[in-house]
Protein backbone atom coordinates (compact mmCIF):
# COMPACT_ATOMS: atom_id res chain seq x y z
CA UNK A 1 0.00 0.00 0.00
CA UNK A 2 2.61 1.97 0.71
CA UNK A 3 4.65 1.89 -2.69
CA UNK A 4 1.67 2.47 -4.21
CA UNK A 5 0.75 6.06 -2.23
CA UNK A 6 4.61 6.76 -3.02
CA UNK A 7 3.82 5.95 -6.71
CA UNK A 8 0.90 8.08 -7.18
CA UNK A 9 3.36 11.10 -5.82
CA UNK A 10 5.71 10.24 -8.26
CA UNK A 11 3.50 10.13 -11.14
CA UNK A 12 1.77 13.18 -9.46
CA UNK A 13 5.45 14.77 -9.83
CA UNK A 14 5.94 13.78 -13.41
CA UNK A 15 2.35 15.14 -14.39
CA UNK A 16 2.96 18.17 -12.82
CA UNK A 17 7.04 18.67 -14.02
CA UNK A 18 6.36 17.07 -17.15
CA UNK A 19 3.46 19.58 -17.62
CA UNK A 20 5.70 22.64 -17.08
CA UNK A 21 8.27 21.42 -18.92
CA UNK A 22 6.43 20.93 -21.77
CA UNK A 23 4.98 24.27 -21.88
CA UNK A 24 8.47 25.93 -21.28
CA UNK A 25 10.06 24.22 -24.01
CA UNK A 26 7.00 24.59 -26.03
CA UNK A 27 6.63 28.56 -25.36
CA UNK A 28 10.76 28.28 -26.48
CA UNK A 29 10.30 26.79 -29.42
CA UNK A 30 7.03 28.82 -30.70
CA UNK A 31 9.55 31.98 -29.68
CA UNK A 32 11.95 30.12 -32.07
CA UNK A 33 10.24 29.54 -34.39
CA UNK A 34 9.01 33.14 -34.70
CA UNK A 35 12.38 34.51 -34.08
CA UNK A 36 13.67 32.82 -37.21
CA UNK A 37 10.56 33.50 -39.18
CA UNK A 38 11.49 37.51 -38.51
CA UNK A 39 14.91 37.32 -38.04
CA UNK A 40 17.39 36.81 -41.03
CA UNK A 41 18.73 33.46 -41.49
CA UNK A 42 22.10 33.88 -39.82
CA UNK A 43 20.62 33.87 -36.58
CA UNK A 44 19.36 30.51 -36.75
CA UNK A 45 22.23 28.61 -35.78
CA UNK A 46 22.17 30.11 -32.29
CA UNK A 47 18.81 28.63 -30.93
CA UNK A 48 18.77 25.15 -29.44
CA UNK A 49 16.48 22.86 -30.87
CA UNK A 50 15.02 21.15 -27.90
CA UNK A 51 12.05 19.03 -29.32
CA UNK A 52 14.73 17.68 -31.36
CA UNK A 53 17.42 17.32 -29.14
CA UNK A 54 15.18 15.37 -26.63
CA UNK A 55 13.70 13.37 -28.94
CA UNK A 56 17.15 12.30 -30.58
CA UNK A 57 18.27 10.67 -27.09
CA UNK A 58 15.09 9.04 -25.91
CA UNK A 59 14.22 7.32 -29.84
CA UNK A 60 16.26 4.72 -31.20
CA UNK A 61 19.15 5.24 -33.96
CA UNK A 62 21.29 3.68 -35.82
CA UNK A 63 24.25 4.96 -34.32
CA UNK A 64 25.86 5.16 -30.98
CA UNK A 65 25.87 8.96 -30.54
CA UNK A 66 27.90 10.47 -27.51
CA UNK A 67 28.13 14.07 -28.42
CA UNK A 68 29.27 16.59 -30.66
CA UNK A 69 31.70 18.95 -30.77
CA UNK A 70 32.08 22.21 -32.06
CA UNK A 71 34.46 22.97 -35.08
CA UNK A 72 35.70 26.20 -35.75
CA UNK A 73 33.63 27.04 -38.76
CA UNK A 74 30.75 26.61 -36.60
CA UNK A 75 30.11 23.11 -37.69
CA UNK A 76 28.78 20.80 -35.36
CA UNK A 77 30.70 17.12 -35.66
CA UNK A 78 28.86 14.71 -33.96
CA UNK A 79 31.01 11.81 -31.54
CA UNK A 80 29.25 8.79 -32.42
CA UNK A 81 29.32 4.86 -32.97
CA UNK A 82 28.54 3.40 -36.19
CA UNK A 83 26.35 0.68 -35.66
CA UNK A 84 26.21 -2.77 -38.25
CA UNK A 85 22.55 -2.31 -40.43
CA UNK A 86 20.97 -5.66 -41.53
CA UNK A 87 18.45 -4.17 -44.41
CA UNK A 88 15.96 -6.85 -45.52
CA UNK A 89 14.50 -5.80 -49.31
CA UNK A 90 11.83 -8.04 -50.83
CA UNK A 91 14.07 -8.91 -53.74
CA UNK A 92 17.10 -7.95 -53.23
CA UNK A 93 18.18 -9.93 -50.58
CA UNK A 94 19.57 -9.10 -47.08
CA UNK A 95 22.29 -5.89 -47.08
CA UNK A 96 24.62 -5.39 -44.21
CA UNK A 97 26.80 -2.07 -43.88
CA UNK A 98 28.14 0.19 -41.05
CA UNK A 99 25.50 3.27 -40.62
CA UNK A 100 29.12 5.20 -40.62
CA UNK A 101 28.14 5.42 -44.83
CA UNK A 102 25.56 7.97 -43.75
CA UNK A 103 27.42 11.07 -42.35
CA UNK A 104 26.11 13.40 -45.01
CA UNK A 105 23.05 15.11 -43.40
CA UNK A 106 20.56 18.38 -44.79
CA UNK A 107 17.74 19.34 -43.51
CA UNK A 108 14.91 19.71 -45.38
CA UNK A 109 11.71 21.93 -45.33
CA UNK A 110 9.89 20.29 -42.68
CA UNK A 111 11.96 19.48 -40.63
CA UNK A 112 13.04 16.44 -41.51
CA UNK A 113 17.11 15.52 -41.30
CA UNK A 114 17.58 13.07 -44.67
CA UNK A 115 21.48 11.61 -44.84
CA UNK A 116 23.38 10.52 -48.02
CA UNK A 117 22.35 7.66 -50.76
CA UNK A 118 24.31 4.42 -49.86
CA UNK A 119 23.08 1.18 -51.75
CA UNK A 120 20.13 2.80 -53.16
CA UNK A 121 19.00 3.42 -49.29
CA UNK A 122 19.14 6.35 -46.74
CA UNK A 123 18.04 7.43 -43.48
CA UNK A 124 15.13 10.23 -42.80
CA UNK A 125 15.44 11.22 -39.73
CA UNK A 126 12.44 13.46 -38.06
CA UNK A 127 10.82 12.04 -34.45
CA UNK A 128 12.74 8.72 -34.73
CA UNK A 129 15.21 6.96 -37.72
CA UNK A 130 14.06 5.25 -40.96
CA UNK A 131 15.61 3.63 -43.40
CA UNK A 132 14.00 4.19 -46.98
CA UNK A 133 14.89 2.91 -50.39
CA UNK A 134 15.70 5.85 -52.88
CA UNK A 135 13.33 3.60 -55.26
CA UNK A 136 10.42 3.90 -52.29
CA UNK A 137 10.44 -0.10 -52.21
CA UNK A 138 9.66 -1.67 -49.03
CA UNK A 139 12.20 -2.26 -46.38
CA UNK A 140 12.59 -4.26 -43.32
CA UNK A 141 14.80 -2.70 -41.00
CA UNK A 142 16.87 -5.59 -38.37
CA UNK A 143 19.03 -3.21 -38.17
CA UNK A 144 21.40 -3.50 -34.20
CA UNK A 145 20.60 -0.22 -33.66
CA UNK A 146 21.53 1.79 -30.08
CA UNK A 147 18.51 0.21 -28.34
CA UNK A 148 19.41 -3.56 -29.81
CA UNK A 149 23.46 -3.01 -28.84
CA UNK A 150 22.30 -1.89 -25.13
CA UNK A 151 19.29 -4.52 -24.79
CA UNK A 152 22.37 -7.07 -25.65
CA UNK A 153 24.68 -5.56 -23.05
CA UNK A 154 21.61 -5.99 -20.61
CA UNK A 155 21.26 -9.02 -22.14
CA UNK A 156 25.02 -10.43 -21.46
CA UNK A 157 25.22 -8.43 -17.96
CA UNK A 158 22.02 -10.37 -17.14
CA UNK A 159 23.34 -14.09 -18.10
CA UNK A 160 26.91 -13.32 -16.73
CA UNK A 161 25.57 -12.05 -12.95
CA UNK A 162 22.32 -14.97 -12.64
CA UNK A 163 24.79 -18.05 -14.20
CA UNK A 164 27.05 -17.25 -11.69
CA UNK A 165 24.76 -16.68 -9.12
CA UNK A 166 23.31 -20.00 -9.67
CA UNK A 167 26.83 -21.38 -9.82
CA UNK A 168 26.74 -20.97 -6.25
CA UNK A 169 23.76 -23.07 -5.24
CA UNK A 170 24.68 -25.79 -6.99
CA UNK A 171 28.00 -26.20 -5.64
CA UNK A 172 26.72 -25.56 -1.56
CA UNK A 173 23.27 -25.53 -1.36
CA UNK A 174 22.58 -25.80 2.28
CA UNK A 175 25.34 -22.69 2.80
CA UNK A 176 24.15 -19.46 4.06
CA UNK A 177 23.95 -17.15 0.68
CA UNK A 178 26.40 -13.83 0.78
CA UNK A 179 27.88 -10.92 -1.35
CA UNK A 180 25.70 -10.83 -4.77
CA UNK A 181 24.11 -14.45 -4.62
CA UNK A 182 22.53 -12.80 -1.58
CA UNK A 183 21.31 -9.42 -3.18
CA UNK A 184 19.37 -12.01 -6.33
CA UNK A 185 17.97 -14.48 -3.88
CA UNK A 186 16.45 -11.56 -1.86
CA UNK A 187 14.66 -10.48 -4.85
CA UNK A 188 14.06 -13.58 -6.39
CA UNK A 189 11.69 -14.63 -3.22
CA UNK A 190 10.14 -11.46 -3.07
CA UNK A 191 9.27 -12.00 -6.61
CA UNK A 192 8.49 -15.42 -5.73
CA UNK A 193 6.55 -15.08 -2.22
CA UNK A 194 4.93 -11.50 -3.34
CA UNK A 195 4.16 -12.16 -7.38
CA UNK A 196 4.31 -16.12 -8.04
CA UNK A 197 2.70 -17.42 -5.09
CA UNK A 198 -0.59 -14.80 -4.16
CA UNK A 199 -1.65 -14.73 -7.91
CA UNK A 200 -0.94 -17.94 -9.42
CA UNK A 201 -1.42 -20.04 -6.12
CA UNK A 202 -0.15 -23.73 -6.67
CA UNK A 203 0.71 -23.67 -9.98
CA UNK A 204 3.22 -20.78 -9.36
CA UNK A 205 6.30 -23.30 -9.79
CA UNK A 206 5.50 -23.03 -13.84
CA UNK A 207 5.59 -19.24 -14.66
CA UNK A 208 7.96 -18.30 -11.97
CA UNK A 209 11.12 -18.35 -14.36
CA UNK A 210 9.14 -16.52 -16.71
CA UNK A 211 8.11 -13.62 -14.22
CA UNK A 212 11.49 -13.72 -12.81
CA UNK A 213 13.03 -13.00 -16.73
CA UNK A 214 10.76 -10.34 -17.06
CA UNK A 215 11.62 -8.68 -13.69
CA UNK A 216 15.43 -9.01 -14.31
CA UNK A 217 14.61 -8.21 -18.18
CA UNK A 218 13.17 -4.97 -17.88
CA UNK A 219 14.75 -4.04 -14.89
CA UNK A 220 18.77 -4.28 -16.03
CA UNK A 221 17.18 -2.34 -18.78
CA UNK A 222 15.85 0.20 -17.12
CA UNK A 223 19.01 0.46 -15.39
CA UNK A 224 21.05 0.67 -18.42
CA UNK A 225 19.21 3.53 -19.88
CA UNK A 226 19.58 5.56 -17.29
CA UNK A 227 23.01 5.57 -17.87
CA UNK A 228 24.58 8.60 -19.28
CA UNK A 229 24.57 8.15 -23.04
CA UNK A 230 22.38 5.17 -22.09
CA UNK A 231 19.37 4.01 -25.05
CA UNK A 232 16.12 4.71 -23.79
CA UNK A 233 15.58 0.75 -24.45
CA UNK A 234 12.50 0.45 -22.08
CA UNK A 235 10.97 3.57 -23.18
CA UNK A 236 10.27 2.23 -26.81
CA UNK A 237 7.31 0.55 -27.48
CA UNK A 238 8.30 -2.40 -29.53
CA UNK A 239 10.20 -3.25 -26.38
CA UNK A 240 7.25 -2.89 -24.10
CA UNK A 241 5.01 -4.39 -27.08
CA UNK A 242 6.96 -7.66 -27.35
CA UNK A 243 7.15 -8.13 -23.40
CA UNK A 244 3.15 -7.78 -23.43
CA UNK A 245 2.88 -9.72 -26.25
CA UNK A 246 4.98 -12.97 -24.65
CA UNK A 247 2.95 -12.40 -21.54
CA UNK A 248 -0.24 -12.34 -23.39
CA UNK A 249 1.01 -15.08 -25.40
CA UNK A 250 1.30 -17.29 -22.27
CA UNK A 251 -1.94 -16.11 -20.41
CA UNK A 252 -3.88 -17.76 -23.82
CA UNK A 253 -1.63 -20.45 -23.62
CA UNK A 254 -2.54 -21.47 -19.99
CA UNK A 255 -6.12 -20.51 -20.16
CA UNK A 256 -8.50 -22.82 -18.72
CA UNK A 257 -12.10 -23.68 -20.02
CA UNK A 258 -13.46 -21.86 -16.64
CA UNK A 259 -11.75 -18.79 -18.26
CA UNK A 260 -13.09 -18.71 -21.20
CA UNK A 261 -16.71 -20.36 -19.86
CA UNK A 262 -16.99 -16.77 -17.59
CA UNK A 263 -16.07 -14.97 -20.24
CA UNK A 264 -17.83 -15.94 -23.48
CA UNK A 265 -21.23 -17.09 -21.34
CA UNK A 266 -21.59 -15.22 -18.02
CA UNK A 267 -23.94 -17.56 -15.83
CA UNK A 268 -27.19 -15.94 -14.44
CA UNK A 269 -27.51 -13.06 -16.74
CA UNK A 270 -30.02 -11.59 -19.29
CA UNK A 271 -29.57 -12.19 -22.62
CA UNK A 272 -28.84 -8.68 -23.76
CA UNK A 273 -27.18 -7.65 -20.57
CA UNK A 274 -24.56 -11.08 -21.49
CA UNK A 275 -24.18 -9.74 -25.10
CA UNK A 276 -22.81 -6.33 -23.53
CA UNK A 277 -20.96 -8.38 -21.35
CA UNK A 278 -19.01 -10.60 -23.73
CA UNK A 279 -18.26 -7.52 -25.89
CA UNK A 280 -16.97 -5.92 -22.42
CA UNK A 281 -14.60 -8.72 -21.59
CA UNK A 282 -13.27 -9.59 -24.87
CA UNK A 283 -12.46 -6.09 -25.12
CA UNK A 284 -10.89 -5.87 -21.24
CA UNK A 285 -8.82 -8.94 -22.53
CA UNK A 286 -7.29 -7.34 -25.20
CA UNK A 287 -6.89 -3.96 -23.46
CA UNK A 288 -4.58 -5.70 -20.97
CA UNK A 289 -1.24 -6.92 -22.77
CA UNK A 290 -1.86 -3.13 -24.13
CA UNK A 291 -2.15 -1.80 -21.06
CA UNK A 292 1.57 -3.73 -19.90
CA UNK A 293 2.71 -2.16 -23.21
CA UNK A 294 1.59 1.50 -22.76
CA UNK A 295 2.69 1.40 -18.90
CA UNK A 296 6.23 0.66 -18.70
CA UNK A 297 6.94 2.47 -22.32
CA UNK A 298 5.47 5.86 -20.73
CA UNK A 299 7.14 5.56 -17.88
CA UNK A 300 9.81 5.31 -18.93
CA UNK A 301 9.66 7.67 -21.66
CA UNK A 302 8.53 10.24 -19.65
CA UNK A 303 11.06 9.36 -16.97
CA UNK A 304 13.67 10.19 -19.97
CA UNK A 305 11.99 12.99 -21.27
CA UNK A 306 11.92 14.47 -17.62
CA UNK A 307 15.71 14.35 -16.83
CA UNK A 308 16.23 15.68 -20.24
CA UNK A 309 14.50 18.45 -19.94
CA UNK A 310 15.50 19.41 -16.46
CA UNK A 311 19.19 19.54 -17.79
CA UNK A 312 17.97 21.12 -21.04
CA UNK A 313 16.47 23.97 -19.14
CA UNK A 314 20.34 24.96 -17.78
CA UNK A 315 20.49 25.51 -21.45
CA UNK A 316 17.49 27.38 -22.20
CA UNK A 317 18.50 30.09 -19.48
CA UNK A 318 21.71 30.07 -20.83
CA UNK A 319 20.13 31.58 -23.75
CA UNK A 320 18.03 34.38 -22.46
CA UNK A 321 21.49 35.10 -20.01
CA UNK A 322 24.57 33.64 -19.23
CA UNK A 323 24.49 34.80 -15.91
CA UNK A 324 21.32 33.17 -15.65
CA UNK A 325 21.74 30.01 -17.24
CA UNK A 326 24.55 29.54 -14.66
CA UNK A 327 23.11 30.77 -11.83
CA UNK A 328 20.17 27.70 -13.02
CA UNK A 329 22.73 25.33 -12.82
CA UNK A 330 22.70 24.04 -9.37
CA UNK A 331 18.80 24.11 -9.33
CA UNK A 332 18.22 22.16 -12.43
CA UNK A 333 21.77 19.63 -11.29
CA UNK A 334 19.73 19.15 -8.17
CA UNK A 335 16.05 18.76 -9.95
CA UNK A 336 17.92 16.21 -12.63
CA UNK A 337 19.34 14.73 -9.58
CA UNK A 338 16.33 14.37 -7.68
CA UNK A 339 14.71 13.11 -10.99
CA UNK A 340 17.27 10.21 -11.51
CA UNK A 341 17.02 9.01 -8.20
CA UNK A 342 13.41 8.36 -8.56
CA UNK A 343 14.01 7.33 -11.94
CA UNK A 344 16.31 4.71 -9.89
CA UNK A 345 13.04 3.53 -8.27
CA UNK A 346 10.68 3.98 -11.03
CA UNK A 347 12.91 1.41 -12.79
CA UNK A 348 12.84 -1.17 -10.16
CA UNK A 349 8.52 -0.12 -9.61
CA UNK A 350 8.19 -0.64 -12.92
CA UNK A 351 9.75 -4.07 -13.42
CA UNK A 352 8.05 -5.38 -10.41
CA UNK A 353 4.12 -3.81 -11.98
CA UNK A 354 5.01 -5.46 -15.02
CA UNK A 355 5.77 -8.93 -13.55
CA UNK A 356 2.95 -8.51 -11.06
CA UNK A 357 0.45 -7.62 -13.84
CA UNK A 358 1.78 -10.31 -15.95
CA UNK A 359 1.20 -12.95 -13.19
CA UNK A 360 -2.14 -11.30 -12.14
CA UNK A 361 -3.24 -11.71 -15.78
CA UNK A 362 -1.98 -15.55 -15.99
CA UNK A 363 -3.61 -15.88 -12.71
CA UNK A 364 -7.03 -14.77 -13.94
CA UNK A 365 -6.70 -17.17 -17.30
CA UNK A 366 -5.62 -20.14 -15.03
CA UNK A 367 -8.22 -19.59 -11.72
CA UNK A 368 -10.58 -22.45 -11.07
CA UNK A 369 -13.82 -22.02 -9.76
CA UNK A 370 -12.97 -22.02 -6.10
CA UNK A 371 -11.35 -18.04 -6.05
CA UNK A 372 -13.84 -15.85 -7.25
CA UNK A 373 -12.80 -13.53 -4.04
CA UNK A 374 -9.61 -12.79 -5.81
CA UNK A 375 -10.76 -10.79 -8.65
CA UNK A 376 -11.05 -7.21 -6.41
CA UNK A 377 -7.67 -7.77 -5.83
CA UNK A 378 -6.92 -8.19 -9.60
CA UNK A 379 -9.00 -5.37 -10.28
CA UNK A 380 -7.40 -3.11 -7.32
CA UNK A 381 -3.80 -4.00 -9.02
CA UNK A 382 -4.82 -3.54 -12.77
CA UNK A 383 -6.30 -0.33 -11.63
CA UNK A 384 -2.61 0.89 -10.51
CA UNK B 1 2.92 9.86 -33.94
CA UNK B 2 6.34 8.35 -35.04
CA UNK B 3 7.09 7.34 -31.57
CA UNK B 4 4.02 5.06 -30.70
CA UNK B 5 4.35 3.02 -34.08
CA UNK B 6 7.00 -0.05 -32.91
CA UNK B 7 10.17 -0.93 -35.56
CA UNK B 8 9.86 -4.03 -36.25
CA UNK B 9 13.52 -4.75 -35.97
CA UNK B 10 13.58 -3.41 -32.82
CA UNK B 11 10.38 -6.01 -31.58
CA UNK B 12 12.33 -8.84 -33.66
CA UNK B 13 15.57 -8.51 -31.73
CA UNK B 14 13.76 -7.71 -28.07
CA UNK B 15 11.67 -11.34 -28.93
CA UNK B 16 14.63 -13.54 -29.90
CA UNK B 17 16.82 -11.92 -26.77
CA UNK B 18 14.11 -12.20 -24.40
CA UNK B 19 13.37 -15.91 -25.49
CA UNK B 20 16.85 -16.62 -25.42
CA UNK B 21 16.99 -14.92 -21.91
CA UNK B 22 13.99 -17.34 -20.94
CA UNK B 23 15.01 -20.50 -21.54
CA UNK B 24 19.08 -20.14 -21.08
CA UNK B 25 18.13 -18.55 -17.34
CA UNK B 26 15.53 -21.27 -16.50
CA UNK B 27 17.84 -23.83 -17.24
CA UNK B 28 21.25 -22.53 -15.64
CA UNK B 29 19.88 -19.67 -13.43
CA UNK B 30 16.18 -20.40 -12.06
CA UNK B 31 15.67 -23.79 -12.07
CA UNK B 32 18.75 -24.76 -9.63
CA UNK B 33 18.30 -21.29 -7.67
CA UNK B 34 14.88 -22.15 -7.13
CA UNK B 35 14.83 -25.62 -6.08
CA UNK B 36 18.24 -25.17 -4.23
CA UNK B 37 16.05 -22.47 -2.51
CA UNK B 38 13.26 -24.95 -1.78
CA UNK B 39 15.34 -27.05 -0.36
CA UNK B 40 17.18 -24.65 1.90
CA UNK B 41 13.58 -23.70 3.09
CA UNK B 42 12.65 -27.16 3.68
CA UNK B 43 15.82 -28.16 5.51
CA UNK B 44 15.26 -25.12 7.86
CA UNK B 45 11.73 -25.79 8.29
CA UNK B 46 12.81 -29.32 9.56
CA UNK B 47 15.73 -28.18 11.61
CA UNK B 48 13.57 -26.12 13.26
CA UNK B 49 10.92 -28.88 13.62
CA UNK B 50 13.74 -31.30 15.09
CA UNK B 51 15.03 -28.76 17.24
CA UNK B 52 11.55 -28.34 18.62
CA UNK B 53 11.27 -32.22 18.95
CA UNK B 54 14.67 -32.79 20.46
CA UNK B 55 13.76 -29.63 23.00
CA UNK B 56 10.33 -31.46 24.09
CA UNK B 57 12.18 -34.74 24.15
CA UNK B 58 14.85 -32.97 26.43
CA UNK B 59 12.69 -31.52 28.53
CA UNK B 60 10.44 -34.73 28.95
CA UNK B 61 13.57 -36.38 29.60
CA UNK B 62 14.35 -33.87 32.23
CA UNK B 63 11.43 -34.32 33.92
CA UNK B 64 11.32 -38.49 33.84
CA UNK B 65 14.91 -37.58 35.54
CA UNK B 66 13.88 -35.58 37.98
CA UNK B 67 10.96 -37.93 39.25
CA UNK B 68 13.50 -40.52 39.23
CA UNK B 69 15.67 -38.55 41.34
CA UNK B 70 13.09 -37.62 43.37
CA UNK B 71 12.15 -41.64 43.80
CA UNK B 72 14.95 -42.41 44.49
CA UNK B 73 15.45 -39.82 47.42
CA UNK B 74 12.49 -41.57 49.07
CA UNK B 75 13.24 -45.15 48.46
CA UNK B 76 16.48 -43.98 50.08
CA UNK B 77 14.80 -42.12 52.93
CA UNK B 78 12.31 -45.52 53.60
CA UNK B 79 15.39 -47.84 53.00
CA UNK B 80 17.39 -45.58 55.82
CA UNK B 81 14.45 -45.91 57.92
CA UNK B 82 13.22 -49.55 57.68
CA UNK B 83 17.50 -50.19 58.19
CA UNK B 84 17.07 -48.01 61.75
CA UNK B 85 14.18 -50.10 62.78
CA UNK B 86 15.59 -53.52 61.84
CA UNK B 87 18.71 -52.03 63.69
CA UNK B 88 16.68 -51.57 67.02
CA UNK B 89 14.83 -54.32 66.54
CA UNK B 90 17.77 -56.41 66.32
CA UNK B 91 19.25 -54.62 69.46
CA UNK B 92 16.31 -54.98 71.16
CA UNK B 93 15.71 -58.18 70.44
CA UNK B 94 19.33 -58.91 71.48
CA UNK B 95 18.84 -56.93 74.47
CA UNK B 96 15.86 -59.28 75.47
CA UNK B 97 17.75 -62.14 74.95
CA UNK B 98 20.40 -61.55 76.87
CA UNK B 99 17.93 -60.12 79.83
CA UNK B 100 16.21 -63.43 79.65
CA UNK B 101 19.67 -65.25 79.37
CA UNK B 102 21.13 -63.58 82.39
CA UNK B 103 17.97 -63.96 84.25
CA UNK B 104 17.61 -67.65 83.76
CA UNK B 105 21.84 -67.92 84.49
CA UNK B 106 21.13 -66.09 87.81
CA UNK B 107 18.36 -68.42 88.63
CA UNK B 108 20.24 -71.60 87.77
CA UNK B 109 22.91 -70.11 89.83
CA UNK B 110 20.90 -69.28 93.01
CA UNK B 111 19.12 -72.49 91.99
CA UNK B 112 22.93 -74.26 92.50
CA UNK B 113 23.76 -72.32 95.31
CA UNK B 114 20.35 -73.17 97.34
CA UNK B 115 21.14 -76.70 96.26
CA UNK B 116 24.70 -77.21 97.42
CA UNK B 117 23.91 -75.10 100.81
CA UNK B 118 20.66 -77.58 101.31
CA UNK B 119 23.15 -80.31 100.67
CA UNK B 120 26.34 -78.90 103.09
CA UNK B 121 23.47 -78.40 105.42
CA UNK B 122 22.30 -81.63 105.46
CA UNK B 123 26.09 -83.21 105.94
CA UNK B 124 26.66 -80.52 108.96
CA UNK B 125 23.08 -82.16 109.87
CA UNK B 126 24.41 -85.80 109.76
CA UNK B 127 27.80 -85.04 111.06
CA UNK B 128 26.53 -83.31 114.15
CA UNK B 129 24.30 -86.14 114.23
CA UNK B 130 26.74 -88.47 113.98
CA UNK B 131 29.10 -86.77 116.69
CA UNK B 132 26.09 -86.67 119.00
CA UNK B 133 25.19 -90.14 118.88
CA UNK B 134 29.34 -90.66 119.22
CA UNK B 135 29.37 -88.49 122.37
CA UNK B 136 26.13 -90.27 123.70
CA UNK B 137 27.25 -93.59 122.77
CA UNK B 138 30.56 -92.47 125.26
CA UNK B 139 28.35 -90.96 127.80
CA UNK B 140 26.29 -93.92 128.16
CA UNK B 141 29.03 -96.70 127.94
CA UNK B 142 30.03 -94.36 130.79
CA UNK B 143 27.28 -94.60 132.80
CA UNK B 144 26.01 -97.75 131.79
CA UNK B 145 29.39 -99.17 133.28
CA UNK B 146 27.13 -98.76 136.83
CA UNK B 147 24.52 -100.47 137.92
CA UNK B 148 22.48 -97.28 139.12
CA UNK B 149 22.99 -95.68 135.77
CA UNK B 150 21.55 -98.51 134.10
CA UNK B 151 18.58 -98.20 136.39
CA UNK B 152 18.39 -94.64 135.92
CA UNK B 153 18.91 -94.73 132.10
CA UNK B 154 16.15 -97.51 132.17
CA UNK B 155 13.35 -95.40 133.74
CA UNK B 156 14.19 -92.27 131.51
CA UNK B 157 13.89 -94.40 128.81
CA UNK B 158 10.85 -95.85 130.06
CA UNK B 159 10.06 -91.93 129.96
CA UNK B 160 10.69 -91.14 126.87
CA UNK B 161 8.38 -94.13 125.81
CA UNK B 162 5.37 -92.68 127.78
CA UNK B 163 6.19 -89.26 126.33
CA UNK B 164 6.06 -90.90 122.59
Amino acid sequence: MGIKRLYSLFVLTFALFGASINAAAQAEENHEAAATEAAAPHEEKKGINITELVFGHVSDSHEWHLFSLKKENGEEKPVAFPLPMIIYQPGKGVTVMSSGHFEEWHKTADGKAISNEHEGLYIEKHMKEKVLAVDGSKVYDFSITKNVLSMLIGVVLLLWAMTSAAKKYKTGAQVAPKGFQNFIEVVIVFIRDEVAKPNLGAKYLRFLPLLLTIFFFIWINNLLGLLPGGANFTGNIAVTACLALVAFVVMMANSNKHFWGHLLNPPNVPFLVKCLLVLIEVMSLCIKPVALMIRLFANMLAGHIVILSVICLIFIFALLNVYVGSGFVLVSLAFSIFMFMLELLVAVIQAFIFANLTAVFIGQAIEGDHSHDHEHGHDAAAAH
Amino acid sequence: MDLLTPELGLFFWTLIAFLAVFFILRKFAWGPIISSLGDREKGIADSIATAERVRNEMSQLKAENEKLLAQAREERTAMLREAKETRDKIVGEAKDMAKIEANKIIVDAQHQIQQQKMAAITEVKNEIGTLAISVAEQILRKQLNAADGQDTYMKMLAGDIKLN
